[in-house]
């Protein structure tokens, strides 16, 4: 259940394009014809997927305080996260050129359709915020962080596809000239995203409910803290 | 300017008006949209690409020779990955707050599009005086662009600027609360932002017909 409410979570409402911006760029660039939109979000769906997961492994094992428990009881103070920019985009840097060089060779079809979108991508700013987004909102568990990374590739695949196809038919329509072009696509982006936020009123029900559970969970920790506390003076009232 | 030279003032001034990185170029825009709710946080975000792109046009114009072309990007990446660091721990030392605000937008400075565009576009291409001239240029025009869009959003959505209650306070109805003036809310939602960025971009053109694109 966890898994399907931040699968749709991730791709409708915090829809990488239209409620924090990530990959404007290329939205922008790459949106003039839907066969070129549809391959750029493919590439994307499939960066995101391989990365987040891959970033979340980094960031549990590597950069988060104490993470370096692993190696030995002495390096569990060591605190990494200021790394985690660097380490972050090298990450995706190596992942995008490995990608490429395994599809080159075992999919030319594949690669001959997203072949010259995955360079692209190590610079979309889609895909180190879906990573630093991981980071940020603390996602437990590898399995979340990998449906995580396929969602939010869907929703931006989903927004790059509408755009595109929205431009294509408005070619041909009188728009005034001074918009015309970019200026145009972004009051589009901006309508489609008021749109997008309509969704927002659909999972609020679980929002309201997890920090409840956090609440409850704080007061019985707190019960029983003061149960030690009490027992503990009894011990020393006993002695 | 008598201090630089007419071709390398055009370097400056270029950028701010006319080759725009935000309205004309396309570049930038992710962060440019996210932050801008508050004048405050536009000014820092602006302060701080300012820093990364001038010191990292410097770099790379001075490692251009010795750069394999291979690897180029990823040696860019570093690069302002290491910068953008400096700039993150700076923040949440001395404005912890506001780098709660910019969140994860800081590190996103590291594949804002106008700093990989400067770098291929310009630094790899001429001396580090040059390049850190355009870096300053390039930067500022976008910081522009984000000061207008937070000017106008922050003043239009919560009658503030830079905290500041210029229109007077709503709850005691003075200023030009008191005929009435009500805040617009929905100029705080970020689709408002796009909004915004494309009357920009609508006045601009209109003002130079040059820019005007086909299609």
């Amino acid at each position: 259940m966890e898994h399907i409410e931040l699968f749709f979570k991730s791709i409708f409402i915090d829809n990488m394009v239209f409620a924090t911006f990530l990959g404007m760029c290329s939205y922008l660039a790459v949106s003039k014809k839907v066969s070129t939109a549809v391959g750029l979000g493919a590439a994307v769906i499939f960066v995101l997927a391989i990365t987040v997961p891959l970033n979340w492994l980094l960031d549990q094992y590597l950069l988060q305080p104490g993470a370096l428990k692993w190696l030995g009881t002495e390096y569990a103070d060591y605190d990494l996260s200021f790394l985690s920019f660097i380490m972050f985009i090298a990450t995706i840097a190596t992942m995008v050129q490995l990608v490429e060089i395994v599809v080159e060779k075992f999919s030319p079809s594949l690669y001959n359709s997203l072949g010259i979108f995955l360079p692209l991508i190590a610079v979309n700013c889609a895909i180190l915020g879906g990573s630093l987004f991981m980071q940020s909102r603390e996602i437990p568990t590898l399995g979340l962080a990998t449906i995580y990374g396929i969602g939010s590739g869907i929703g931006w695949f989903l927004a790059i596809l509408a755009i595109a196809a929205i431009r294509e038919k408005i070619r041909y329509s009188n728009v005034p000239p001074a918009l015309r072009g970019l200026g145009i696509t972004f009051i589009i982006t901006g309508l489609m995203a008021i749109g997008f936020m309509s969704f927002g009123g659909m999972l609020t029900g679980g929002d309201e409910e997890a920090p409840k559970e956090e609440k409850t969970a704080k007061v019985e920790a707190y019960k029983e803290d003061s149960n030690k506390k009490v027992i503990a003076n009894n011990t020393k009232v006993n002695e | 300017m008598g201090l630089l030279s007419k071709k390398d003032s055009k370097l400056i001034l270029d950028p701010l008006a006319d080759n725009n990185p935000i309205t004309i170029q396309v570049l930038g825009i992710c962060s440019a949209l996210a932050i801008t709710a508050e004048l405050k946080a536009s000014i820092v975000m602006a302060v701080s690409v300012l820093f990364v792109l001038g010191i990292g046009n410097v770099v790379i114009s001075l490692m251009r020779n010795i750069i394999p072309s291979k690897i180029r990007i990823i040696v860019q990446l570093i690069v302002v990955a290491a910068l953008v660091i400096i700039v993150d721990l700076v923040l949440k030392a001395f404005a912890y707050e506001l780098s709660k605000t910019l969140s994860v937008f800081v590190g996103l400075i590291i594949t804002n599009c106008i700093i990989m565009g400067r770098f291929e576009a310009f630094a790899l291409g001429n001396g580090p005086w040059r390049s850190f001239l355009d870096g300053i240029g390039n930067a500022a025009g976008y910081g522009l662009i984000l000061i207008i869009v937070g000017f106008f959003r922050e003043l239009l959505g919560s009658g503030t600027l830079l905290g500041f209650k210029v229109l007077g306070d709503p709850i005691e109805k003075s200023g030009l609360y008191a005929i009435g003036y009500e805040n617009n809310g929905f100029m705080l939602l970020s689709p408002m932002a796009l909004i915004v960025v494309g009357i920009i971009i609508w006045v601009q053109r209109s003002r130079n017909k040059a820019l005007i694109e086909d299609h």
